[in-house]
């Protein structure tokens, strides 16, 4: 601040605007966000018959935006965010193989209820903790979870899983093909609708708040921020979007079993997330069909080979490119302006 | 522990539930060998976590590469007792050494890089670590479960006088108990062992008056990852052995861990006894349930007191 220490009345109200024109302009839609989302479409006419793989691939960009909001905003490090993908699953999988509830569009709302349900409840125990204490606990959170399904093997159908589920045609008129080509879009579309609500929330105040507590939490609590409460707000919605993911899961797949609630489920989506880079709604996309489209291909060749090969991804990125793919990009991007203006 | 026993001893608690009295010695039976098994599981837990928990309480470091300290351990006796012809005992000792010594190499060039970073910058390097050692196990051994020769006095059973017991177990109880005993006194007792508390309780402190805690923390860190890895040998004959022990027993060092409070022995073992025999408890009477026990009990403790038995709040 140059010009004097006492700020006047007008000057106060030039600042607000100033910082509300920045956060506006951080808002606005940029064309290059188009970008993934015409690839995901152009996707889907160069390999029409990839399209089942395409879906899983969507459901991960989903499993990993939500995961995105807490980790990437507001900083809450879990392992078992996997649980909110298995509630989802389990949500439509129950729902459709012991109460004939087919209906595939109105399944996602009932899992995004359910599993957002929960997140609430566990979410307000949980945040309470920090650092090991709550990586624990969210981890037996999940595992927890998963027992009960075996234990009660008679409803879920235990390690064996539901298989053959059926859906009704989509809208009533779209129906499931063996290709997977509407269930392709039909999973974009969902993606498209999550992410503009990801977004909406990321860029507004309540957002930054979030960002304020994995900034410094101590300053949020002394500006009187409600901490906890934007804590929980923000884990049960990311509960939910994770649960709308699980169910588009079980959809496409048309079966589920309880690995979905396996730790190696919410480490997978943990890496995915952290390659693409956290704290940038598109790190999820790059993340998910970097990783995806790796292990498909590489895992053909050797599993063994591609277990080594994302070990050693994950130490090279914490070593040497903490902030993912694309903050290697705005790395390079930086390099080459500052090179540029001499 | 096989399912098959376990099975059969939940048939047991059925049998007694069904016809009621009658049955005490049953029960006495059925409890005595839940304590015993129970005992030399939390035996196995005590030995590969505690070196987590020192080097967590020292450092906070978040180390989920130990588990694969400990599978390292466990195939490095493979290899000398199958391979290269060792007996059982000698090779766990140079499978702790290896391992220990091994683990220098990482926490000098690797670990110590990342002290001062996040949780989540730990947590990622580690499970990298994880993975790859992982991948490089099951390259040279396969992912088929190994199994180790054991000598004559450790196969079979033991009398005690009431009852016969499995030498193995009963072996695992012995040493436990001694390695308890070392650890109490180091820690204790020695001038090492008033460092490394003193670092725990206030590393700027300690460093302060001229402890060197970086020096300290590579020692404690061999230590617990030969420990580890010491672990994870005794551990082919109890729960076998196959690549993805780093990781499927990791979750349990963990909750060892968390439950116990970060670098404190007593918390450690009394983490160790209770989880150890809750878990064989939950597996004896309702196979089924399987882990629930323990994690159950672990949401429990931790909700009730977030820093574990005896950590600092």
């Amino acid at each position: 601040m140059a010009a004097s220490d006492i700020v006047s009345a007008t000057d106060c109200g030039q600042v607000r605007q100033r910082a509300a024109e920045y956060l506006l302009k951080r808002h606005r839609f940029r064309l290059a966000e188009c970008l993934p989302w015409l690839l995901a479409l152009a996707v889907f006419f160069a390999f029409p018959d990839r399209m089942t793989f395409g879906s899983q691939v969507l459901v991960m960009v989903m499993f990993a935006l939500s995961l995105d909001l807490i980790l990437g905003y507001a900083g809450i490090v879990t392992l078992g965010h996997a649980a909110f993908f298995g509630i989802g699953a389990y949500t439509v999988g129950l729902a459709a193989a012991r109460l004939q509830w087919t209906e595939p569009i109105s399944g996602l709302f009932a899992a995004a209820i359910v599993a957002g349900f929960v997140g609430f409840i566990t979410g307000w125990f949980l945040l309470r903790y920090r650092g090991l204490t709550l990586l624990m606990l969210t981890l037996a959170t999940a595992i927890l979870l998963q027992e009960t399904g075996n234990l009660r093997s008679d409803i879920s159908g235990g390690y064996d899983g539901l298989p053959g589920l059926t859906f009704k045609p989509l809208l009533g008129v779209f129906d499931y093909d063996l290709y997977g080509h509407t269930y392709y879009l039909y999973a974009l579309a969902a993606l498209a609708v999550v992410f503009y609500f990801v977004r909406r929330i990321v860029y507004s105040p309540f957002g930054q708040a979030l960002t304020g507590i994995r900034e410094n939490v101590r300053r949020m609590h002394a500006i009187g921020s409600p901490v906890h409460r934007r804590l929980v707000t923000v884990y049960t919605i990311a509960a939910a979007i994770a649960g709308v993911a699980g169910a588009l899961f079980t959809q496409t797949n048309t079966y589920v079993t309880l690995t979905v609630f396996d730790f190696d489920n919410s480490a997978k989506v943990m890496v995915m997330l952290i390659l693409g880079g956290t704290g940038r709604l598109y790190g999820a996309f790059v993340g998910a069909a970097v990783y995806m489209v790796l292990e498909d291909y590489f895992s053909k060749l050797s599993p063994t080979f591609w277990q080594f090969g994302i070990g050693l991804v994950l130490v090279v990125t914490v070593l040497f490119a903490r902030r993912g793919v694309l903050g290697l990009f705005e790395n390079a991007g930086q390099y080459l302006t500052v090179r540029k203006k001499p | 522990m096989t399912r098959g026993s376990a099975a059969a001893h939940k048939g047991a608690a059925a049998f007694f539930l069904k016809y009621g009295v009658g049955l005490v010695p049953q029960l006495v039976n059925i409890a005595v060998s839940i304590l015993f098994d129970g005992l030399a599981y939390a035996m196995f837990l005590f030995i590969t976590s505690v070196g987590l928990s020192v080097t967590m309480g020292l450092m906070g470091f978040v180390n989920l590469a130990h588990g694969a300290f400990a599978m390292a351990g466990g195939y490095i006796v493979v290899t000398f007792t199958r391979t290269l012809g060792f007996s059982f005992v000698p090779s766990l000792v140079v499978a702790a050494v290896a391992v220990g010594a091994a683990s220098v190499v990482f926490e000098r060039g690797l670990y110590r890089r990342l002290y001062k970073s996040t949780d989540l910058e730990q947590v990622l390097l580690t499970i990298g670590l994880a993975f790859m050692a992982i991948a490089t196990a099951t390259y040279f051994y396969g992912p088929i479960p190994k199994s180790v020769p054991l000598p004559d006095w450790l196969q079979g059973d033991v009398n005690l006088g009431f009852r016969y017991f499995p030498s193995y177990r009963a072996f695992l109880i012995v040493l436990g108990a001694a390695l308890i005993a070392v650890l109490w006194y180091a820690f204790e007792r020695t001038n090492i062992g008033a460092k490394i508390r003193a670092a725990v309780d206030n590393r700027r402190m300690a460093e302060s008056v001229g402890i060197n805690v970086d020096r300290l923390f590579t020692l404690t860190f061999a230590v617990g990852s030969g420990l580890a890895a010491l672990g994870g040998g005794l551990a082919i004959q109890l729960l076998g052995l196959s690549p993805s022990f780093a990781v499927l027993y990791l979750v349990l060092f963990l909750i060892v861990v968390a439950v116990g409070g970060l670098g404190s022995l007593k918390g450690t073992l009394l983490a160790a006894l209770v989880l150890g025999v809750f878990d064989t408890a939950g597996k004896y009477l309702l196979a089924d349930a399987g882990g629930f026990f323990v994690y159950a009990v672990t949401v429990v403790v931790l909700l009730i007191k977030p820093a574990g038995f005896y950590g600092r709040e």
